[in-house]
């Protein structure tokens, strides 16, 4: 994770958040599992430390993760967390998903359809 | 804290810094950014106390800018720091016997980080281990301020991201007040707390750099190409 895959439209520290978070969702971050310190993952990402610290900051303000003191930070054991984030993420990915299929002029209805038949394994497109 | 007031500095006719008032904060890592000429060499100098300015000051943690704050201070310039009749083991010695506050054992780790031979002249080395070689002498000493011009000069983006990782792992956040000169932004900025744009002697703009991700969804690049008028960046 350096400096150009960061993105412009959003602050460093929550794309490394949201980097986390989709980590824990996919399993491959699990529940208790201990994060690197603040330096370690600064230098695994090339950014400032205070970046990071601010990505721990919101994530331990989210309940993703808990800080201990004099131990480091470890992500949530809370059982309902993955669960929320999981569908967090669905939503804006939905959301995204809607408002551009919209955005080339596709009625709901349509956009319904076109996702039915993909999953059914036919043509996607719609015209 | 470096502060500069109403600093000018001019060569002949050309001001190359034209009242410049600013304050750097202690522990923060600030970018200078603008184009070649625009004086960002000369505020390097100045604050290292190798030049003076024509008019107005510069101070340090409150005293004058010269060659005894210079010594609590580290500075990759962009010419003239290694001898090429050295080898890099000599250039560290060298080092070594100047500063007292250069760490021999941070120099090593340095060397494996940097992937630099101890053995290998200077003058043999590519242009990559010379840019390689001078971070790991100023980023061996253990000084409150520590100024980079150009660090990122006629390096590939490999050795790019090495320099820039080079810098995560051994700068002392929150401790050091850290200044980057330079005009290829986009490997440093998610280092950078601060920026600045220096165009033709003065401070035209200043921003944090995460707040302008956030308020107007930029980076730092397409922020300073923002800053510019139309075609005077290079």
């Amino acid at each position: 994770m350096m400096s150009a895959q960061f993105k412009t439209s959003k602050p460093i520290y929550s794309q490394i958040a949201d980097k986390i978070v989709q980590q824990f969702v996919r399993g491959e971050l699990i529940p208790g599992e201990k994060l690197p310190s603040v330096r370690e993952m600064a230098i695994q990402a090339g950014v400032n430390p205070n970046t990071i610290q601010r990505t721990y900051g919101e994530l331990e303000r989210l309940g993703v993760v808990e800080t201990k003191r004099g131990q480091g930070t470890f992500m949530t054991e809370e059982i309902d967390m993955k669960r929320k984030l999981r569908s967090d993420i669905q939503r804006e990915i939905i959301a995204l998903f809607i408002e551009n299929m919209r955005s080339i002029g596709l009625e709901d209805r349509e956009i319904h359809e076109s996702v039915q038949s993909f999953l059914n394994g036919g043509e996607s497109g719609h015209d | 804290m470096i502060e500069l007031h109403h600093v000018t500095k001019e060569y002949g006719k050309r001001k190359s810094l034209d009242n410049v008032t600013f304050t750097f904060e202690k522990g923060k890592v600030y970018g200078i950014l603008g184009p070649n000429g625009s004086g960002k060499s000369t505020m390097m100098k100045i604050m290292a106390g190798l030049v003076y300015p024509s008019k107005g000051d510069v101070t340090i943690a409150g005293k004058k800018a010269d060659r005894k704050t210079a010594s609590n201070l580290a500075f990759l310039a962009s010419e003239g720091m290694l001898y090429p009749g050295f080898k890099i083991e000599q250039m560290i010695h060298y080092y070594h016997s100047q500063y007292s506050d250069f760490s021999i054992e941070k120099a090593e780790e340095l060397l494996t980080f940097m992937e630099l031979d101890r053995h290998q002249k200077v003058s043999q080395l590519s242009k990559g281990q010379q840019g390689r070689l001078k971070l790991l002498l100023v980023l061996s000493r253990q000084t409150d301020v520590l100024l980079l011009d150009e660090p990122f000069i006629g390096l590939d983006p490999m050795v790019r991201d090495t320099i820039v990782q080079g810098l995560v792992s051994f700068i002392d956040f929150g401790e050091q007040t850290v200044i980057i000169a330079t005009h290829e932004i986009t490997e440093i900025e998610p280092i950078l707390e601060d920026a600045i744009i220096l165009e033709s002697g003065r401070i035209t703009a200043h921003c944090n750099v995460e707040q302008i991700r956030e308020e107007q969804g930029l980076s730092i690049l397409e922020w300073l190409k923002s800053n510019f008028k139309k075609g005077e960046l290079v």
